[in-house]
């Protein structure tokens, strides 16, 4: 009698039933490889997969599970692991060219802990070049296609992550996300996605693109998942400097909490955006409006205010991580690892060549602003600039906090684009992070829900935007939601 | 409202970045670098004086740590990922004649 597939479980429902011995490690592998070999042709989620390590996983894992040594929600469950994640003899390349060779000696700190929790890492994940865009078509290994429409994009950068998840070819991931890499691809995809505030997971071994925005999340079915896993990605790390040591990453507490009297604050500008050339698509605004009324039948308060300065965050957040990128990827000249130019060159002329051949057009464009606004007679002018605008950004968010337990609004402007149809036009792609972007320039979390799906089937996502240190409020209103609707 | 990026400026950017572009990539940075700083140019409309610039939301200092060994020796491994390496030494071009 053939097996019922045991991917329409989640990542924790999928543990307990693994706990429980009803279900073996190497069945739930065997279901997620089954759905690789007959998708990841199409659909290229996966820049390295490692289907021999991890059934050697398994085996380990089976046993200490069987012994009941190991107990955590997330015990033998298979995890796929975005490509910017150091992973201990596992190739990790940022999906570029100039890391394609590159095997780390450690593995990040977030995946450490996700081993230790009896996790399976099957893979790493496909996505834009070093982190830098928003579809995940920079990728030296080529695209990520969207499962809900192959000829559509997946979002970016966590593109491959997210739509691993969708798809079936591993049950949740990690990202990270830098001005809404984890938050657009889980909405364009229709999965659940978390960027928590700046600190609370250990950057150790994540690549760096613009370190003062950069964190690592969830990318899952559900919300339960995502509390569980940042549960357990979440820690004090004295390996990074910026992370935060929380007593209150006990996030799955939050997730049957009542919300009645929860005030939520909807943002009247991120509905009136038509006069800086994003323009909210009318089925977007409809799906989260209508997912503010489900909150709002949940007992939440929700009331419209003017956020101010949304259409500053953009130019502040690409001046902001440009020059953060410029300084981060010196580190790739050819010497210590990575790609080297082959021939004998003088020791400048190895880096130069190096670079302009193991990187991208949209990696070295990145490259060339940050260096710009950095360099002399620009630095106050743009740099400096940016970092006093950001400040009056945060101050706006500090001021919509005093009212407000969270904010809610869009994920992004419109469903997920056509393959091709944004890289021709930078800004035009920059213009469709404009709700997500704030969020790293004030170091806040925020969650992306899946809310509806627009004329042609594709997904919908709504985000809630919390304070700092705020996870909990989020996960219990996004919990509520998901219940309330499914 | 609109910034003029001559191509002396890109080449002198191009040597800060470390990049050797073509002659087509140089015309191609030299728009982008423009388009995006017209763009940029945006935030002059607010006005920041005596706003301080803000490079991390909380306040963040130095983390200190004895100056002791914590990790064990991975130089086998670590110079396994290097495009050249000779005696236990990351190996480069001549650097002096």
């Amino acid at each position: 009698m053939m097996q019922e597939s045991t991917l329409k479980y989640t990542a924790v429902e999928l543990s307990e039933l693994i706990k429980a011995g009803q279900v073996k490690v190497t069945e739930a592998l065997d279901d997620v490889f089954a759905v690789i070999e007959k998708r990841e042709g199409l659909l290229h989620c996966y820049v390295t997969l490692e289907k021999e390590k991890a059934y050697q996983q398994a085996e380990e894992l089976q046993r200490k599970i069987d012994r009941g040594a190991l107990v955590s929600p997330l015990a033998g469950v298979p995890f796929a692991v975005k490509d910017n994640l150091c992973t201990e003899g596992t190739p990790t390349t940022c999906s570029s060219k100039i890391l394609e060779n590159f095997v780390p000696t450690y593995s990040a700190e977030a995946v450490k802990r996700l081993q230790e929790a009896g996790a399976v890492i099957i893979g790493k994940t496909n996505m834009d070049e070093f982190a830098m865009g928003s579809t995940t078509e920079t990728s030296y290994f080529g695209v990520t296609r969207n499962p809900y429409d192959t000829e559509r994009v997946p979002g970016g950068s966590s593109g491959g992550s997210a739509a691993a998840v969708a798809a079936g070819e591993c049950f949740a991931a990690l990202g990270s996300d830098t001005g809404g890499s984890i938050r657009q691809p889980a909405c364009f995809c229709g999965v659940t996605g978390m960027k928590p505030t700046y600190g609370t997971v250990s950057r150790y071994g994540l690549v760096a693109y613009g370190s003062s925005l950069d964190q690592i999340g969830p990318l899952a079915k559900d919300v339960r998942d995502c509390a569980a896993i940042l549960e357990v990605i979440a820690s004090h790390d004295p390996k990074d400097s910026t992370s935060i040591a929380r007593k209150d990453t006990d996030f799955t507490k939050a997730l049957g909490r009542d919300i009645k009297g929860m005030r939520i604050g909807i943002p009247r500008d991120f509905f009136e955006l038509s006069q800086n050339g994003s323009g909210l698509d009318p089925e977007v605004a409809a799906a989260v409006r209508g997912a503010a009324g489900v909150l709002e039948e949940r007992g939440a308060v929700v009331e419209e205010f003017d956020l101010s300065l949304v259409e500053y965050a953009i130019p502040t957040y690409y001046t902001i991580a440009a020059a953060e990128a410029s300084s981060n990827l010196e580190r790739f000249d050819g010497v210590k690892y990575g790609y080297r130019v082959p021939g004998h060159e003088e020791l400048h002329q190895m880096y130069k060549k190096t670079r302009s051949q193991g990187f991208g057009s949209e990696v070295k464009r990145r490259i060339m602003l940050g260096s710009f606004v950095l360099s002399s007679g620009y630095y106050d002018a743009y740099y400096l600039k940016a970092l006093r605008v950001k400040a009056l950004i945060k101050k706006a968010f500090d001021q919509a906090f005093a009212r407000f337990d969270c904010i809610l609004g869009p994920v992004a402007p419109t469903t997920a684009p056509r393959l091709g149809e944004s890289l021709s036009d930078p800004i035009r792609m920059y213009l469709g992070d404009i709700y997500t972007i704030s969020v790293n320039l004030a170091g806040l979390p925020a969650i992306s829900i899946p809310c509806g799906q627009d004329h042609n089937g594709l997904p919908i996502g709504v985000q809630l935007i919390g304070d700092c240190y705020c996870e909990k409020k989020l996960l219990a209103a996004a919990y509520q939601y998901e219940k309330s609707v499914n | 409202m609109s910034n003029t990026i001559t191509l002396e400026t890109i080449d002198y950017v191009a040597i800060l970045a470390k990049l050797d572009l073509t002659p087509e990539e140089k015309l191609q940075a030299q728009k982008d670098m423009s388009n995006m700083l017209d763009y940029i140019d945006k935030l002059n409309e607010l006005d920041t004086t005596g706003v301080e610039p803000m490079s991390h939301v909380f306040q963040v200092t130095n983390v200190f740590r004895e100056d002791v060994v914590a990790n064990g020796d991975d130089s086998a491994a670590i110079l396994g990922n290097a495009p050249a390496s000779k005696q236990g030494m990351f190996q480069v071009p001549r650097t002096v004649e």
